[in-house]
């Protein structure tokens, strides 16, 4: 299994991404929450698999899209890959370090190189500090930015660069936009002069019209800034428009992963596929003709996931297989990586004439 | 056909302790019989507001219905009293509302919540509902009606929670469904199974509907026609195929421009509508939209344009004429690709 391989591969990943312009290397990464019972005496029943050994690159200066519906482990990647839960397993390669290993001295270091944004604007500002404070603190936390004053001036900066009136800096939470509070989010994220952003659901929480001022904003800071995003959303449509590539999550685990052209245009997990048919485009005219793959069904529960492959209980194409191995998250040409049997199998009767036993 | 309902001059407002919310400030429009209409908008448009009015279901204080009718079956429900108009709401007028989570009673079981309806709206016994309830879950199709009836709403996902919505709503045969956000809580897969579902029980039952969203996109696959409101205004009124091939108000062209588009090949730069929707406090003289509009001229700034025909099935709330504003210019690509 891919597991395996790449776990034994991490060191020398590792070392490469010294070299590369690798900036994250996420290898096999899983996250569980324990399900306990009991009260006094708490003993482990089960575990949450919110996120199951995953594997990705990101690039420096790219933007990664995690797209899913709601529990799949998107949201809990981000926060794994930031340490801001302690992964159950796996290694986050961060500019050549693995975040898993360090120490909390060290992380806190490093936590000056990558930053979050939240998706809730009203619920990630404190309502009693100062949009000053909000977005000096880090600065502080940090030592950074030098003396008060020159703090202030940096947080004014900061406010302008991400539109908003400096003078706005002694004002509470309280007396802004969702639009404005989020970039009030950014310009916290920003004070440090990260290198790498997790943007968790940046935009769910704002209006149809405020929505674009924030992705504009997003994409203008990535380019003066040369920041790498990864933009985690459900909103295909938005993570089309931002992403270099596009990784889908189900269940815990990334499905599919391609060039944002690409897996538009040539989906290949019946999951992506699915999950495409189901946007609807504003346009009435294609709105007719268009077929849906409606899914029949829920997400299984995390705490009990199918055997075999995870999406079997819902795939319309399910083979005899499916329900007894794992498919291997596997390269089918120019990086697009598919964990699905349907292309495992053609391939490897390509190569030896004979369907290829799998093995678990 | 027929109109099934006719809103007219409908104005509501919210009497708080900084002052009047203009929430609804005069709206018109009619919904025939079958037919499907969504009212579109963003949050504090009015949308919501503007269809709660039409059954009264808007809390009083600090909310009122200043001024309107409401014409349904030759009847304004705004002048009904409270007894008979809970002849109607539920029973002629269904509604689905945006979160199952929290309009479903979580101490009751399905079973109950669906069959006191029937028992109350169309005197059924215990049997004649229980089967009644079945067969509606078994219609919006959820497997294994019988025993899932004494389930309660927390044994069911968030999917299944709006189904159990939408049996409740069809329980009465209404003629109206007014359906508030139905999908915004759920996932693309769920959200397109709930709109063919409602779309498949409609051509089966005929009712029509009124769909409330912020999402373009939905409208596009299912309304007939479609209401633009900003501000407590209907801005722009027209056929959903018309209104998204050439929009006539600017708010509706902002709100097409500023979408990234899923079939779109490689898009530019989205265009965002700059600033804020006004203060509902204080509403303008002016034209709502004439801060954020590209397009405002010195006439917009002393007048509201109200809303105006254009042409036999269409109308728009702007002095502007936009026929020959193109929405995505994609001109360019189009000759780079013929290059090619």
């Amino acid at each position: 299994m891919t597991t395996q391989n790449t776990e034994s591969a991490g060191v020398s990943t590792a070392q490469d991404s010294n070299q590369s312009d690798v900036l994250l290397n996420v290898q096999n990464l899983k996250m569980h929450f324990p399900i306990t019972r009991g009260i006094i005496l708490q003993r482990q029943v089960g575990s949450i698999k919110a996120v199951d050994g995953i594997t990705f690159e990101l690039m420096r200066g790219e933007t990664l899209g995690l797209v899913g519906e709601s529990g799949c482990g998107k949201s809990t990647t981000g926060r794994a890959i930031l340490q801001l839960y302690e992964p159950t397993a796996g290694e986050v390669i961060f500019e050549g370090q693995d975040l898993t290993e360090i120490n909390s001295g060290e992380l806190r270091r490093m936590r000056r190189r990558m930053q979050m944004i939240f998706q809730d604007p009203y619920a990630s500002l404190n309502p009693r500090m100062t949009v000053g404070s909000i977005v000096g603190e880090p600065l502080e936390v940090h030592k950074i930015g030098g003396s008060r004053r020159e703090q202030q001036q940096r947080v004014q900066e900061l406010l302008e660069i991400v539109g908003l009136n400096p003078y706005f800096i002694n004002r509470y939470p309280h007396e802004f936009s969702g639009g404005q509070r989020q970039r009030i989010g950014v310009a916290r994220a920003l004070a440090v002069n990260p290198s790498f952003i997790v943007c968790d659901e940046p935009i769910s929480a704002l209006d149809v019209s405020i929505q674009a001022q924030v992705i504009n904003l997003l994409e203008d800071l990535q380019s003066e800034m040369g920041l790498t995003y990864l933009f985690i959303a459900h909103d295909l449509s938005v993570v089309r428009h931002i992403s270099d590539r596009i990784a889908v999550m189900y269940l815990g685990k990334i499905v599919e992963l391609a060039d944002r052209e690409e897996l538009y245009e040539n989906p290949l997990h019946p999951y992506t596929q699915a999950l495409l048919s189901a946007v609807p485009i504003p346009d009435p005219e294609i709105e007719k003709k268009r077929q849906r793959i409606i899914l029949e069904g829920d997400v299984p529960s995390p705490a009990e996931p199918p055997t075999g492959c995870n999406f079997n209980t819902r795939c319309p194409q399910v083979m005899e297989i499916c329900h007894q191995y794992e498919p291997s998250f596997a390269d089918v040409g120019d990086g697009h990586r598919v964990a699905c049997f349907l292309y495992d199998e053609v391939e490897s009767l390509d190569e030896s004439g004979q369907p290829v036993s799998h093995t678990a | 056909m027929g109109n099934l309902i006719e809103v007219r001059n409908l104005q509501t407002q919210f009497f708080t302790q900084d002052g009047i919310v203009h929430a609804v400030n005069g709206i018109n429009y009619d919904v025939a019989e079958g037919e499907t209409v969504a009212i579109v908008g963003e949050s504090g448009s009015g949308k919501s507001v503007g269809v709660m009015s039409l059954i009264r279901l808007i809390p009083e204080p600090p909310g009122k219905i200043v001024n309107g009718e409401v014409n349904f079956d030759g009847q304004d429900l705004l002048q009904l009293n409270e007894e008979e108009l809970r002849q109607i709401r539920g029973n002629r007028i269904a509604m689905i509302f945006q979160d199952p989570m929290t309009s479903l009673n979580p101490v009751l079981t399905i079973g109950r919540q669906i069959t006191e309806a029937l028992e109350l709206h169309l005197n059924m016994n215990r049997e004649e509902s229980r089967a009644r309830a079945i067969e509606l879950l078994e219609l919006v199709g959820i497997p294994d009606a019988g025993a899932r009836l004494d389930d309660y709403p927390h044994q069911f996902s968030g999917g299944m929670r709006q189904r159990v919505m939408i049996a409740m709503g069809l329980s009465c045969n209404p003629q109206l469904l007014i359906a508030d956000e139905p999908t915004t809580a759920l996932d693309v897969t769920i959200q397109a199974q709930i709109v063919d579902l409602v779309t498949r029980l409609q051509s089966e039952l005929g009712m029509a509907i009124i769909w409330i969203t912020h999402d373009l996109g939905v409208v596009a696959g299912l309304a007939d026609r479609v209401l633009v409101m900003y501000a407590g205004f209907i801005v722009e009124e027209g056929p959903v195929d018309v209104i998204y091939g050439q929009p006539r108000h600017p708010y509706t062209l902002g709100l097409l421009r500023s979408i990234p588009r899923l079939d779109l090949g490689r898009q530019k730069r989205l265009i965002p509508i700059e600033g804020l929707p006004p203060d509902l406090l204080d509403p303008p003289q002016s034209c709502p939209f004439a801060p954020r509009c590209p397009f405002v001229i010195d006439k917009c700034l002393e007048e509201n344009p109200p809303l105006m025909s254009i042409d036999a099935v269409r109308k728009s709330a702007c002095w502007v004429d936009l026929s020959d504003v193109e929405i995505y210019d994609t001109s360019a690509d189009e000759q780079v690709e013929a290059v090619a």
